[in-house]
C-alpha cells in the first residue's frame, strides 16, 4: 500500500481486471487520463469512491482500483450524493455515459448541480447507446440515423454544457479522449474543485457511431485555453457552451470564481463532522427532551 | 375497557380548525391522566370539504377510535346535520348557537348544548376560531375534568404570544363555566388520574424510533401520509446529527439512502405506495449490493393516486413483489402506533445483520392517528447491532490483504453473510455491482456464461434468509385454542381486532385472535401449528382482494374459512368486525365486505336517524356478503 505522503503512480489505480471495451473505444482514453489525474492529486485509492450507472462506460469502476459502485441505470448521481453526504471525507467521482446521465438520469443531473454536491461527474459522451448496440441518444445530432431512428433523429440535441451552466454548476468542462493529456488536466482540476464539477468527454464509439468518429471530432475541436476565453465569465462560458458545428470548443468552459459552499458544508446535520463518525446512540437527556415535546 | 370512555367527534370544513381544536382537547385531557386514541377522517383539500376527527378518551388506554359518538362539537352546519343523528343516549351536541342550529330532532336522550359564543367572548367577537376554544372548554367540563389541563395547554401552545394565551384562556374558561351552569354533565364521567402521557402519531413514533435506533440519514419526497416523518426529521436533524434531505423523486430518495448506507450511515426513507413503486428497482439494488436499507411504506388507498387521505392495507402484494428477480427481503408490519416506535430499531438491526432491504408497512390509520403513550415507555436505549462489520486495517496493500488472501466482499460463507468493509477503510477495496458478480465483486455478467458462479452467488444471498426468523418473535394466539372463531389480522388492525374479540366474547361467540407482524420471512411452522387447531379461521384485512389471505395460503397451505374485508377508505371499527363474524356464522358466506356508511360518511348527508350499526346486507355476490348501514 502506498503510504500517506508517498508518491502515487498510475499502477496504484489500475485494477487487476482489464477493460472489456471494444478496441479503439474512447473510454480507454478516459480511464487512462483518470489513472494519471488521481496519481497527480495524491488521494489514496481507499479515499476515492467511483460510482457509475449502467452502460459500456459505466463499467469503468471495475477497471479502476478504488472503492467502487456499479449502480443502477441513471442513478449513479443520487447514489453518490448519499455516499458523499454520509462520508464527505471521500473523494467521489461519478462516471457514466450520455444515455445514463442525460437520458434516464437527466433529472438527477440537474438536481445534483442545483444542490451543489461536491462530486466530479465524468460523462463519456459518445452520442449513442453503445451497450444496447446503437440506438439514438439525447446527444445524438438531429437527423442522425440509428437503429431506432431509421428515418433520422427528429429530436433536438441536448446541450449538457449549457444545461449545466443554467443549473448552477460551478465547474463546466469538455474534453476529448483523443487528447488524453489535456483531459487529465481537466480531471485533476475538476476533482479538486470544491463543488459539483462536470467534465463532458467526447468518447467515440467506434462500433455503433460511425458518424461522430475520432476523425469527425479531430477536425472540429479546438482548445479554449488557446483562445482569449475567460472561464470565469459566465456569459462567455454560455457562448462557448452553445458553440457547435464546424468548430467545437473543448477545455475549461466555466469555473466559478467564488464557488458557493457545497451541500455537505451546509447541511445542518453534518456540522459535527463526518456522518459515519457520529455517535449512533441518542443520549438519555436528549431522548427525554424529544419525548417532552409530545406532552 | 375498565374505565368509562368518552368519544368526542369534532367536525368542520378544512380550515375551520378541526385539527387544532382536537390537539388542544387531546393534550388537555392527556395532562389530566386520560389516554386518547384519535382518528381524523379528512379529504385531500386545503380549504372546505368535511373533516371528522374522533377522539376516544379514557383512563384505560383505548386501542382504537371506537364506533360511536358521545359528544359532538360541530364547527359548521354541515357537521351538525351529518353527525347529530349518530349521537347515543346520554350524549351531547355542542355548537355555536349564534351561527348554527339543528335541522332535525336529536336522537332520544341526546342533550343539545348551544353555546352563545359572541356573548361569552364579547371582547373578541371578531375572532372566528373562538367558537372552537369555547366548545373545547365546555366539553371538558361535561366530561367531568377540571380546567387546569386546558389552561396549561393553551399557555404552552401560544407561549410566544402572551396576548393570544389570554384571549384563548378566557374563551375556554367561558365555555367551561357556561357548560357547568347550563348543561347536564355527560352520563359517562371521566376519572382524573396522575398518569402522564405523551401524545404522538404513528409517523412521529416511527421517526423518533428510527432516530433512537441510530438512523443517520433520512431522505424523502413529500407524499401523504408519510410526509410527517420527513418533517419530524427535518425539525430535529440538526440537534441529532442526522442528514435529512428532501429530493426530486422517490427514485433519487432510495438510491441516495442506499448510497449513504453503503458508506456506513444507517439510512431510512419513507413514502406511500406510489413512491414505493418508483423505489422498486433500487430495492433489488440493495439486495444485490448487499447494502442494507430500511424503506417505510405508509399505505394509503390505491391503486394509482387512489384516495390519498384514506387508509388501506393494499400494498402487501407490492412489497412482496417489489423488484425483479429473487432476493432476500424482510417485510414488517407494525401492529399499532406504539409498535411503530420499536419497529425501526428491529428493522435496522436485521437489515445490518443480513445486509438486505427491509420494508416496513405502516398505513394511514397509524401514521396520522394520535395516541397517548406512556413517556416512560419511550425512554428506551435501543440495542444497536451493526452485523458483521470489518473495522481493522490490515497490513499490506489490500491486493493480498491478511493471511486469507485478498478481501472478498461477497465471500461465500456458510451463513451467506459476508463480512462488510465500509468504503474508506484501507486494504479492502472492492466494487459493489448491481450486475451479478463473484465473491471478489468482479462482475460475471459480461462473460459468455458462468452458470456455476451465478448459482453460487444467488444461493449465497438466499441462504441468508434461513436464520432471519431467529431474530423475529413468533406470533402468539390470544384466547382459547378451541374458540369458535379465530380472527387473523396483520399490521395495524391489532387494536380493533383485540376489542372486537372482547365484544364477540361478550355476545356469546367465543373468539381468539392471531395478529401477524412479520410477513417475510413468515413464521410458517408456528402459524400452521396455531391455525391447524383452530375451529374456524377468519381473516380480517383492510383491502379488497385478500392479499394477506393469499400470502397465508402460500406460506402455510391454510385456506381460511371466512374473510372480512374493508376497502372503502376508512378503517375497521369493532362493530364492523362483530357484524362480519355474525354474518359469516349465520349465512355461511365466505367473504363479508363491510362498509362505513353511517350518515356522516355520506357526501349527500340524509336527514333522519340511523340506529345501532347492525350490519345491514346491501348486496350479495356469490359467496360474498356486503354489510352496510
Amino acid at each position: 500500500m502506498a503510504t500517506a505522503g508517498a508518491v502515487l503512480e498510475l499502477k496504484d489505480f489500475k485494477a487487476d481486471v482489464p477493460p472489456d471495451w471494444c478496441a479503439g473505444c474512447g473510454d480507454f482514453g478516459v480511464l487512462n487520463a483518470l489513472f494519471h489525474a488521481c496519481a497527480e492529486i495524491g488521494r489514496q485509492p481507499h479515499e476515492i469512491l467511483v460510482v457509475s450507472g449502467i452502460g459500456c462506460s459505466s463499467n469503468l469502476p471495475g477497471f479502476f482500483r478504488s472503492y467502487g459502485v456499479h449502480s443502477l441505470h441513471g442513478r449513479a448521481l443520487p447514489f453518490a450524493t448519499g455516499a458523499k453526504l454520509a462520508n464527505h471525507g471521500m473523494t467521489v467521482i461519478v462516471t457514466g455515459g450520455d444515455g445514463d446521465g442525460y437520458g434516464i438520469g437527466l433529472n438527477h443531473f440537474i438536481q445534483a448541480m442545483r444542490r451543489n454536491i461536491d462530486i466530479t461527474y465524468i460523462v463519456m459522451d459518445n452520442e449513442t447507446y453503445g451497450l444496447t448496440t446503437g440506438q439514438v441518444s439525447p446527444t445524438s445530432e438531429t437527423g442522425m440515423i440509428t437503429k431506432t431512428t431509421p428515418h433520422g433523429n427528429l429530436e433536438g440535441m441536448l446541450n449538457p454544457l449549457a444545461l449545466a451552466l443554467a443549473s448552477g454548476c460551478g465547474y463546466v468542462a469538455r474534453g476529448f479522449s483523443g487528447q488524453p493529456k489535456h483531459l487529465l488536466k481537466l480531471y485533476a482540476d475538476a476533482i479538486q474543485y470544491p463543488g459539483f464539477a462536470l467534465v463532458d468527454v467526447f468518447s467515440p464509439c467506434v462500433t455503433f457511431n460511425k458518424h461522430n468518429s475520432y476523425e469527425w471530432f479531430r477536425k472540429r475541436v479546438y482548445k479554449l485555453e488557446e483562445t482569449p476565453h475567460d472561464p470565469t465569465d459566465f456569459h462567455a462560458a454560455m457562448d462557448a457552451a452553445l458553440t457547435w458545428g464546424e468548430k467545437i470548443p473543448i477545455g475549461l468552459v466555466y469555473r466559478d470564481r467564488n464557488p458557493r459552499p457545497s451541500l455537505h458544508m451546509q447541511d445542518p446535520g453534518l456540522q459535527a463532522g463526518l456522518l459515519v463518525h457520529q455517535p449512533v446512540a441518542v443520549g438519555k437527556e436528549q431522548r427525554r427532551k424529544l419525548v417532552e415535546e409530545f406532552m | 375497557m375498565n374505565e368509562p370512555d368518552v368519544i368526542v367527534g369534532i367536525g368542520g370544513a378544512a380550515g375551520d380548525g378541526v385539527a387544532s381544536a382536537g390537539n388542544s382537547l387531546a393534550l388537555s385531557v392527556a395532562r389530566q391522566g386520560q389516554a386518547v386514541y384519535a382518528y381524523n377522517s379528512y379529504q385531500s383539500v386545503i380549504r372546505g370539504g368535511h373533516s371528522w376527527l374522533r377522539l376516544r378518551i379514557s383512563a384505560t388506554k383505548p386501542l382504537n377510535h371506537g364506533d360511536q359518538v358521545d359528544a359532538l362539537i360541530a364547527l359548521n352546519q354541515d357537521t351538525l346535520d351529518r353527525h347529530l343523528q349518530e349521537l347515543i343516549g346520554g350524549g351531547v351536541a355542542l355548537y355555536n348557537s349564534a351561527k348554527l342550529r339543528p335541522s332535525y330532532e336529536p336522537p332520544a336522550g341526546v342533550q343539545l348544548c348551544p353555546l352563545p359564543v359572541p356573548d361569552l367572548t364579547p371582547a373578541y367577537k371578531d375572532l372566528p376560531v373562538m367558537q372552537n376554544t369555547v366548545a373545547v372548554g365546555a366539553v371538558i367540563n361535561l366530561m367531568g375534568l377540571d380546567f387546569t389541563g386546558l389552561e396549561s395547554v393553551l399557555e404552552s401552545t401560544f407561549a410566544k404570544k402572551p396576548h393570544v394565551v389570554k384571549v384563548n384562556v378566557e374563551a375556554a374558561r367561558a365555555g367551561y363555566d357556561y357548560a357547568a351552569v347550563h348543561f347536564k354533565p355527560l352520563s359517562k364521567q371521566l376519572r382524573q388520574t396522575g398518569q402522564r402521557w405523551a401524545m404522538v402519531t404513528g409517523n412521529e413514533l416511527l421517526a423518533m424510533g428510527a432516530a433512537f435506533a441510530g438512523c443517520k440519514f433520512y431522505c424523502a419526497y413529500p407524499m401523504s401520509p408519510a410526509t410527517h416523518i420527513l418533517e419530524w426529521f427535518a425539525a430535529h436533524g440538526k440537534q441529532l446529527g442526522v442528514c435529512v434531505r428532501q429530493v426530486e423523486d422517490e427514485i433519487s430518495v432510495i438510491n441516495m439512502t442506499i448510497g449513504a448506507s453503503h458508506m456506513g450511515a444507517r439510512g431510512m426513507c419513507a413514502t406511500s405506495g406510489g413512491g414505493l413503486a418508483l423505489m422498486t428497482e433500487a430495492i433489488g439494488l440493495s439486495a444485490m449490493l448487499e447494502t442494507p436499507v430500511v424503506v417505510v411504506n405508509v399505505q394509503r388507498a390505491g391503486p394509482s393516486t387512489g384516495v390519498p387521505t384514506k387508509t388501506e392495507q393494499g400494498d402487501l402484494n407490492q412489497a412482496l413483489g417489489a423488484s425483479q428477480g429473487d432476493f432476500p427481503r424482510i417485510i414488517i408490519a407494525p401492529l399499532s402506533m406504539p409498535d411503530c416506535f420499536t419497529t425501526p430499531a428491529l428493522a435496522f438491526n436485521v437489515a445490518d445483520r443480513y445486509q438486505c432491504p427491509v420494508i416496513i408497512l405502516s398505513d394511514l390509520l397509524m401514521s396520522e392517528g394520535n395516541e397517548t403513550v406512556d413517556p416512560a415507555w419511550l425512554d428506551v436505549e435501543f440495542l444497536i447491532e451493526r452485523g458483521e462489520l470489518i473495522t481493522a486495517v490490515p497490513a499490506g496493500d489490500g491486493r493480498e490483504a491478511g493471511a486469507g488472501g485478498p478481501y472478498l466482499r461477497y465471500k461465500d460463507t456458510e451463513s451467506g453473510i459476508s463480512p462488510r468493509a465500509l468504503p474508506g477503510l484501507p486494504g479492502h477495496l472492492y466494487v459493489a455491482a448491481s450486475d451479478e458478480h463473484d465473491e471478489d465483486g468482479v462482475i460475471i455478467s459480461d462473460v459468455y456464461t458462468d452458470t456455476v458462479r451465478r448459482k453460487k452467488m444467488a444461493d449465497k444471498r438466499s441462504r441468508k434468509m434461513a436464520t432471519v426468523l431467529e431474530h423475529l418473535p413468533a406470533p402468539q394466539l390470544e384466547g382459547p385454542v378451541d374458540a369458535e372463531v379465530t380472527l387473523v389480522g396483520w399490521g395495524s388492525t391489532w387494536g380493533v381486532l383485540t376489542e372486537a374479540v372482547e365484544h364477540l366474547n361478550r355476545a356469546g361467540i367465543s373468539a381468539s385472535h392471531l395478529q401477524i407482524k412479520f410477513l417475510v420471512p413468515f413464521h410458517t411452522a408456528e402459524v400452521t401449528a396455531i391455525l391447524g387447531k383452530s375451529r374456524r379461521v377468519i381473516i380480517v384485512e383492510n383491502n379488497q382482494s385478500g392479499q394477506f389471505a393469499r400470502h397465508l395460503r402460500a406460506e402455510t397451505g391454510i385456506a381460511a374459512h371466512g374473510h372480512i374485508r374493508k376497502y372503502d377508505g376508512e378503517p375497521f371499527e369493532p362493530k364492523h368486525i362483530v357484524a362480519g363474524v355474525k354474518e359469516l356464522l349465520t349465512n355461511g358466506t365466505e367473504v363479508v365486505e363491510v362498509l362505513s356508511t353511517e350518515a356522516g360518511w355520506q357526501t349527500e348527508h340524509p336527514t333522519g336517524t340511523s340506529g345501532d350499526w347492525a350490519g345491514r346486507r346491501v348486496t350479495a355476490k356469490a359467496n360474498t356478503s356486503s354489510l352496510a348501514t
